[in-house]
């Protein structure tokens, strides 16, 4: 396996919310206790409901906002603190795309523009060099320069998409940070999106973090998948093996919930209650409310994350119970 | 046996462009009918035309009937009977159609005086078996709460409440589980789907997601810029789909197990409406496409028992089928 790029360590993030104008504010953390690596050229898939913490992480991780405790070393170097010429130079190598491109776009500003917006800002190139390397952008994400010439709101959703992607690959980045990048297009545009994306990774060798709520997209794009509940990983593992044989009960829930063609809805495992409220984090293992399997171990303590034979790690008591009484 | 709803040839332009180009389309009683494509194919335009919620400045035509009766144009104090009452709507974002200032048991009671004759107490225990019956625990405590009391997964299914308080036939359900996270998307339809069962009740479920749709519904149909391309009971669509776009639209989709294969994408984008270009309107995008599909717009044909496609290929095959010489 290369060295990765990536590794974080331990980070955990909590905000306070006020509930209701005269509440009392609580803290809510949104992510707690996460560890990732990210081998270099490699796509790890982030998956989860809302408010299970997955976008908090991928702006941690990008160094958008510090953690409360843990670390995040890129390339071997801690994040550097924000504002400084290092960090600069290390936001440089890393970028970012979000579900809605239109709203990250500049609305009267011709795309072309704001794909050489970076350029400047980083100072790479000459005046001329940077001009052929928005065209050498355009040409990466299959449009022609009169498409470069309009503005975001004369190009299709997909358009703009490419877009948003050829402005985050203008600095060369090693690192993408991709939030939900196809969740708002229509599935053969998403198609197309998803095998550009595909291609740009081989052909840059970049390494990306992926985070959507879409088993299927994650799966076709990512090496390994790591699953995300109330702020915590409750699985990870290589992306085949994880949807193909799901250990931990969440995941189970999750890979039945996705709706396939061609299988009817016979065995499909839906879970009661509602998503859950990171104010209001149920004792124990965060999920066992919602668990049909949970036994009274699991309100009491909070399982950890233990690898459970080939590259899975799982976090839940039934799974692993054995193995750490084991070791008590 | 006629069918509950039959449209025939429904046409929708907004101030001279053509949105929706001559759709047919029939349920019967208590099917369950899928509409897939993607955004601005008409999914959504064919029922609120149907169902006179357009605005007047949109010019309809064509036919659709309830049970053999024209509706299309009819005198609203008719039309009010037949929505919410014969057909009702439950739509993607169930938080902005309730009233956030009312309690739940005021909202409910409205529409089940609107379309039920009931008085006094009845009203407020139907309101309360309804809100039952779509699994809200504590209904009777719950009916004075007010929307934002409620999870978006328990807004969606007091959106169901109210649709089921008229007792309708049919239930026009448009994206009723996109805005909602994946295990309450599976609680919501599994709620529809044992409500149809328990009421007997026909449903459309407008959906751009195919695998809804697939595990959902009895029989698809698959739309392209205002017109219905393929239609078909949905495990042959799933299994052998014919028209290209069909055939695009799945390939488009990532496998969840087995092999990782490249996604076929379509290429280009959907057509503006302004400019359609002539004759089969997905001709630019399609891959088989010839000289002659950008002549005529192929006619939805039947190609075999219950299904029926919109494709000159299609056409032809089956003009040898049938030993009839192509012009």
């Amino acid at each position: 396996m290369s060295p990765p790029l990536v590794e974080v360590s331990e980070i955990s993030r909590s905000y306070s919310m006020r509930s209701g104008m005269f509440g009392r504010s609580t803290a809510v953390r949104a992510v707690d206790g996460v560890s990732l690596t990210i081998p270099k050229g490699e796509t790890l898939g982030l998956v989860g409901e809302s408010g299970s913490g997955k976008s908090t992480t991928g702006r941690i991780v990008l160094g958008l906002e510090p953690p409360d405790s843990g670390e995040v070393r890129f390339d071997g170097k801690p994040m550097a603190a924000p504002g400084t010429a290092a960090w600069r130079a290390q936001r440089a190598r890393m970028q970012m795309i979000f579900q809605d491109p239109l709203g990250a776009l500049d609305r009267r500003l011709p795309v072309a523009a704001q794909i050489r917006e970076p350029l400047d800002i980083h100072g790479l190139g000459t005046p001329d060099a940077r001009e052929e390397r928005v065209r050498e952008l355009l040409r990466a994400v299959e449009l022609t320069p009169a498409h470069g010439a309009r503005y975001p709101g004369a190009l299709s959703g997909g358009q703009r998409q490419r877009i948003v992607l050829a402005r985050a690959l203008a600095t060369k980045p090693d690192f993408l940070v991709c939030d939900e990048p196809v969740s708002a297009l229509d599935v053969s545009i998403q198609a197309q999106v998803v095998n550009l994306l595909c291609d740009l990774q081989a052909q840059l060798s970049l390494t990306l973090l992926f985070i959507s709520h879409d088993l299927r997209v994650v799966r076709q794009i990512s090496n390994v998948v790591a699953v995300m509940y109330l702020g915590r990983i409750v699985e990870i593992g290589s992306a085949d093996d994880l949807f193909a044989r799901p250990e931990h009960p969440y995941t189970q829930a999750l890979v039945s919930a996705s709706p396939a063609p061609g299988r009817r809805s016979a065995g499909r495992i839906v879970l009661a209650g509602d998503p859950p409220n990171p104010a209001a984090r149920p004792q124990g293992c965060a999920f066992h409310p919602r668990c049909p399997r949970a036994i009274a171990r699991c309100a009491r303590e909070v399982p950890a994350l233990a690898a459970v034979g080939g590259n899975r790690q799982v976090a839940c008591h039934l799974v692993t119970g054995a193995e750490t009484r084991d070791a008590a | 046996m006629t069918p509950l709803v039959s449209i025939a040839g429904l046409s929708v332009a907004f101030s001279g462009v053509p949105v929706l180009r001559g759709v047919d389309l029939a349920i019967g009683k208590g099917e369950a009918l899928g509409l897939v494509g993607e955004s601005g194919s008409g999914k959504s335009v064919t029922w609120l035309a149907a169902l006179g919620l357009l605005p007047r400045h949109a010019k309809v035509s064509g036919s659709v009937r309830l049970d053999g009766r024209e509706i299309l144009g009819a005198p609203a104090a008719e039309l009010d009977q037949v929505r919410g009452g014969r057909v009702a709507m439950i739509f993607q974002d169930p938080a902005s159609a309730l009233n956030p200032v009312l309690t739940i048991r005021r909202q409910l009671c409205e529409a089940l005086s609107l379309h039920r004759d009931l008085q006094g107490n009845a009203v407020k225990a139907e309101a309360r078996r309804l809100l039952d019956l779509v699994g809200i625990p504590d209904a009777g405590r719950r009916l004075e709460a007010y929307p934002h009391e409620f999870s978006g997964g328990q807004v969606q299914r007091i959106m169901i409440a109210m649709a089921l308080a008229g007792n309708p036939d049919l239930l026009i359900a448009d994206e009723p589980t996109t805005a909602l996270d994946a295990t309450i998307q599976a609680q919501i339809l599994e709620l529809l789907s044992t409500v149809r069962r328990e009421l007997g009740m026909a449903m459309v479920l407008i959906s751009h997601d195919l695998g809804v749709v697939a595990e959902n519904c009895d029989r698809v149909a698959v739309m392209y810029a205002g017109r219905i391309v393929e239609q078909a009971p949905s495990n042959q669509l799933f299994a052998d789909p014919v028209h290209p776009y069909a055939q695009g639209l799945i390939g488009a989709l990532p496998p969840l197990d087995g092999p990782r294969r490249r996604l076929t994408a379509i290429p280009g984008t959907v057509p503006d409406p302004a400019k359609m270009p002539d004759g089969c309107a997905f001709a630019p995008r399609c891959t088989l496409a010839s000289e002659p599909c950008s002549r005529a717009a192929p006619t939805l044909a039947p190609i075999a028992d219950g299904r029926a496609v919109a494709c000159i290929r299609a056409e032809a095959s089956r003009r040898a089928l049938l030993g009839i010489a192509a012009e």
